[in-house]
């Protein structure tokens, strides 16, 4: 249609001309209409489906429940971790008006560190406007009171109450329990981020890191309705986590008391165990730490205090410490000597003080240098003559006694169910050629001898090493966790002792000369003569042990040692091992105390302690 | 017969448009309940809302009183103030959400592109209604200087929206005044480049952005796609009968923002599902054709090409809220008329109804004479 210009008005064909433009546009109106509903039928119906996922994913958000960790109790039932609710003062910043103000106001109230201000701003940054912030750990209940009094004026200010790993006796248990503490970047990339995904701490240390798998439990899940700033509306589905398991240590805690407060101030390590089963009666390492302080992040000062100290307490000196053993080993050396029948036990060796090579005028000398005069395996043991072993071990060779030495646990790791003990070392010829490039000496075998020289071992191996004497032979390997709680009728699983992995094929002992041990170990402590027969005083069994005194620092050929003379730090580190009672025996204890000096005189009152501690915890040991 | 005279008195003595007056009150109803659930039942806004459209109702009833032909005389009048009240508000205006928009007087915050609704539609019915139509060339251009020039100025604001609504209501009187179909063709053609020119020149950022964002949301699903895409996730999750009633779980937990605003229809098709929504648009297409009956039935050329400018104007308002809010066209920032909360824009809505009665009840009853 061609329009044309009209020069005049036409009323007529004007409103016709309107009437059919209105027509066409209540067409366009009807048009532009069913546009809109296509589109609505397309988003509302065919795409439905995929809109009401989307929608459900907005709202609905699966969050992660932490399980409570699972509690430890020693021996006893006395709770020694367990989780304590702690108050930390909370801000939720979209509900304070002006921070400032606010940050100002508590600073009056309860102390808050300017360290705490800024950790609070910093993780603020971070957080979304309604989560709640910590600003102050650990209130105390005064604190608590007077944010509550004050509460009114204080809005977005809580106080909230989380579980807290707690150690009630930190100090006395650290070297077992170790601690748990935040979950580090590395630890992170191990463990299930699942099950992990509402944990904060994790085990770090000693049981805490070795039984974390059974302590943490499994996580829980709850479904919640969450709106676009993500805080909860409601929860819709729960499924609770369940908790983790409770766990019963062989550890007796009396007897930890009793062993540190035996050591007093000496740095040392006590280790028992139950010759019948390999259970870890008593793991203390001294001096030890609060583990308390690990939990939330240990502060800067704290840790430093720690590091720097001369007498290192983070070091466990019960599973690490690497001591030369010193006369400790000579029952099992001279249980290698009738066991290979180089020696008979009426075989004697007089000893004038000092041994010399043959071809050679080194004097190997004896702690007693006026010399033990004709000696018996039995009275070498009783009087830990030097120059008997010096030469049995030569009759031995380096092979036996590291074979033998390694049949009870010297040179290997111990495999104490806790983990963290080191292996020591037994010197060997080819130890020697790999670690030295160099061929054996005899002078070393004699050294060897007497549990000097290369000879290194930690007071767990030494324990357990007297514990499988004591046992008939028979080695288990130390274990400190005695059961698991469970849902059963007992309430609890035990975990069996395990027989640790035999490491040399040599054949079971011969009980005779056992006996002819054991008899010399009884007479260390009961007879006149014996080196630790100052602790026979009193008590009602008898034991049977060891003293061992181990060189710090080598003497010259001619000098004499004279304690009194030497630096505290240099001086001999005092040893003991002992079992008992000893018909049949129950305990079986290694103690160590650095540059303790004699070990019947330091070393040896400690073992009877914790031996008169476990076996009549009733009375206290008479002193001597 | 009482019935008849109850009608006669309200069309005769109130100049109301019975129907028109209905469909405007059920759908102020429709917005009152999307409104309760959309604000999370906040009776403080309702409040608010009610007294807005009781003064707007108000501003309809006073119009309706004005008789035409006093409109048609005011019209160059009211035209000159709100242009020169236009450029007042870009020297001193105060600024508002980053635009341009507001005349502080004091006492009362004019916004003076709310009177170009009326003004520009009334000026260009009034200047062509004596030209004989279809108009020639240059009438054509006098019309569509009086809608280029306060566009422009609204543009400079800026203020997309409107703007779009000015032009859109003077290009609808050239239309209905039978705006040759060459002339058409042409005019759809030049559109083309203007609207590239404009892309380039005249946009400014945040609104090339929502264009862009138009066609593809999922580009930037937190920045300036989050709004179109939780308005689409609710229209969506409505599905054919809708979550129900203060169920809208998009808008009650907050997901979708300007839920009472600019995006409320987005919890109308969430709460009430195709259904409903069909039900609403029937309910808003109803009121287009009612204007374009009234219009049809005006008797003078400005009472005719103003009335169904406006008609059209109010479809357009409708569907480009709607269009924008199920992802059809971009974020322009216009309400949803008499279901969205606040604004000016409710009263210049409801004065433009006003007009419309007026009309349609100032008519000299020849049949009856």
């Amino acid at each position: 249609m061609v329009s044309r210009v009209w020069l005049i008005k036409d009323p007529v064909r004007e409103r016709r001309l309107f009437r059919f433009r209105s027509i066409l546009a209540a067409v366009a109106a009807v048009v532009i209409t069913s546009i809109l509903i296509l589109r609505l039928y397309f988003l509302q119906v065919t795409n439905h489906e995929h809109y009401s996922t989307l929608s459900a994913n907005n709202r609905l958000t699966l969050q992660p429940i932490a399980p409570t960790r699972g509690m430890i109790f020693d021996r006893q039932g006395v709770v020694i971790a367990e989780n304590v609710p702690s108050f930390t003062l909370e801000i939720v910043r979209e509900q304070v008006s002006d921070m400032e103000i606010t940050l100002e106001v508590l600073s009056s109230l309860i102390t808050i560190s300017d360290g705490d201000i800024e950790r609070f701003k910093r993780e603020m940054g971070r957080k979304r406007r309604f989560d709640s912030v910590p600003l102050r750990f650990k209130l105390t209940d005064e604190e608590v009171a007077i944010i509550a009094v004050n509460s009114h004026h204080l809005p977005g200010v809580e106080v909230h109450s989380r579980l807290i790993r707690h150690y009630p006796f930190g100090q006395l248990t650290a070297h077992t329990l170790g601690y748990v503490g935040r979950i580090s970047e590395q630890e992170l990339s191990r463990i299930d981020p699942t099950n992990y995904a509402a944990t904060t701490h994790i085990g770090k240390l000693g049981v805490e890191k070795s039984h974390e798998a059974l302590l943490h439990g499994e996580v829980g899940m709850q479904q919640v309705e969450t709106n676009a700033r993500g805080r909860v509306i409601r929860v819709i589905e729960r499924i609770e986590p369940s908790p983790g398991k409770n766990l019963y240590l062989n550890i007796d805690l009396t007897l930890h008391q009793r062993a540190l407060t035996a050591l007093g101030d000496e740095r040392g390590a006590v280790v028992a165990i139950d010759p019948n089963n390999g259970a870890v009666l008593a793991l203390v390492s001294n001096p030890g730490y609060d583990s308390n302080l690990f939990v939330n992040g240990i502060s800067y000062s704290d840790y430093n205090t720690l590091t720097s100290s001369p007498s290192k307490p983070l070091f466990n000196r019960a599973l690490k410490g690497q001591y030369p053993p010193g006369s400790t080993v000579k029952p099992f050396i001279g249980l290698a000597g009738l066991e290979f029948s180089v020696i008979t036990p009426r075989l004697k060796t007089f000893c004038p003080g000092w041994y010399q090579l043959e071809g050679s005028d080194h004097r190997y000398r004896d702690w007693n240098r006026w010399g033990h005069g004709a000696t018996t395996l039995h009275d070498a043991i009783v009087q830990s003559c030097d120059v008997f072993f010096y030469d049995l071990s030569l009759k031995l060779g380096i092979d036996h006694i590291s074979d033998y030495m390694h049949q009870f646990g010297f040179g290997t790791s111990s495999a104490i169910d806790i983990g963290g003990d080191v292996p020591g070392l037994v010197p060997s010829r080819e130890w020697k050629k790999t670690a030295k490039n160099e061929g054996w000496f005899p002078g070393e075998t004699l050294n060897t001898g007497i549990g000097q020289g290369f000879f290194l071992a930690t007071p767990i191996q030494l324990a357990n090493a007297v514990a499988t004497l004591a046992n008939s032979g028979i080695r288990y390997q130390p274990q400190v966790v005695r059961a698991v709680e469970t849902q059963s009728k007992e309430g609890y699983r035990l975990l069996p002792g395990q027989r640790a992995q035999p490491t040399t094929g040599i054949s079971p002992l011969t009980p005779l000369n056992l006996q002819r041990i054991q008899e010399a170990m009884i007479a260390v402590i009961h007879s006149d003569q014996g080196t630790a027969r100052r602790i026979s005083h009193g008590i009602h069994y008898t034991i049977a042990g060891k003293t061992g005194t181990s060189q710090v620092f080598g003497l010259g050929q001619d000098e004499k040692y004279v304690a009194a003379d030497l630096e505290k730090r240099l001086r001999d580190h005092a040893l003991f091992i002992a079992y008992a009672p000893a018909d049949a025996p129950q305990i079986a204890v290694a103690v160590i105390v650095e540059n303790g000096g004699g070990g019947g005189s330091t070393a040896a009152p400690v073992a009877a302690e914790v031996i008169q501690a476990y076996l009549n915890p009733m009375t206290e040991r008479d002193a001597p | 017969m009482r019935l008849a005279s109850a009608e006669d008195f309200i069309q005769q003595r109130l100049h109301l448009d019975l129907l028109l007056l209905l469909q405007l009150l059920l759908l102020s109803a429709v917005g009152l309940l999307v409104l309760y659930s959309a604000s999370n039942q906040d009776m403080e806004m309702i409040q608010k809302q009610v007294s807005r459209l009781a003064l707007a109702f108000l501003v309809m009833v006073l119009l309706a009183q004005i008789p035409p032909a006093a409109l048609q005389r005011w019209s160059l009048s009211i035209f000159t103030f709100a242009t020169i009240l236009l450029m007042l508000v870009l020297l001193l205006g105060t600024i508002g959400k980053g635009a341009q928009r507001w005349l502080d007087l004091g006492l009362v915050r004019l916004q003076p592109s709310e009177f170009m609704k009326l003004a520009v539609p009334m000026v260009i019915a009034w200047y062509l209604h004596e030209k004989p139509l279809p108009p020639w060339g240059r009438h054509t251009l006098v019309s569509a200087l009086f809608c280029l020039l306060p566009t422009l100025l609204i543009l400079k604001q800026p203020d997309l929206g409107t703007a779009l609504l000015i032009a859109s209501s003077g290009v609808f009187v050239l239309l209905f005044a039978g705006l040759q179909w060459h002339l058409i063709g042409v005019l759809s053609l030049l559109l083309l480049p203007s609207v590239y020119l404009f892309w380039i020149f005249g946009m400014h950022d945040y609104q090339r952005q929502r264009v862009m964002t138009l066609f593809n949301p999922e580009s930037d699903p937190l920045g300036s796609g989050y709004h179109i895409i939780q308005s689409k996730i609710a229209i969506g999750s409505g599905g054919v009968f809708g979550k129900g009633w203060l169920n809208g779980t998009q808008s009650h937990l907050e997901f979708l923002p300007e839920r009472h605003t600019d995006f409320i229809f987005a919890v109308f098709c969430e709460e009430f599902g195709l259904f409903g929504v069909i039900l609403l648009l029937i309910l808003y297409l109803t009121i287009v054709l009612r204007g374009l009956y009234i219009a049809s039935q005006a008797q003078t050329t400005f009472a005719r090409l103003l009335g169904g400018a406006l008609a059209m104007t109010f479809l357009i308002y409708v569907s480009v809220n709607i269009g924008m809010v199920i992802g059809l066209l971009p974020v322009v920032g216009l309400p949803l008329p008499l279901i969205s909360y606040g604004g000016s824009s409710i009263v210049t809505l409801m004065a433009s109804f006003g007009i419309l009665m007026s009309i349609h009840t100032h008519r000299k009853l020849l049949t009856n004479a």
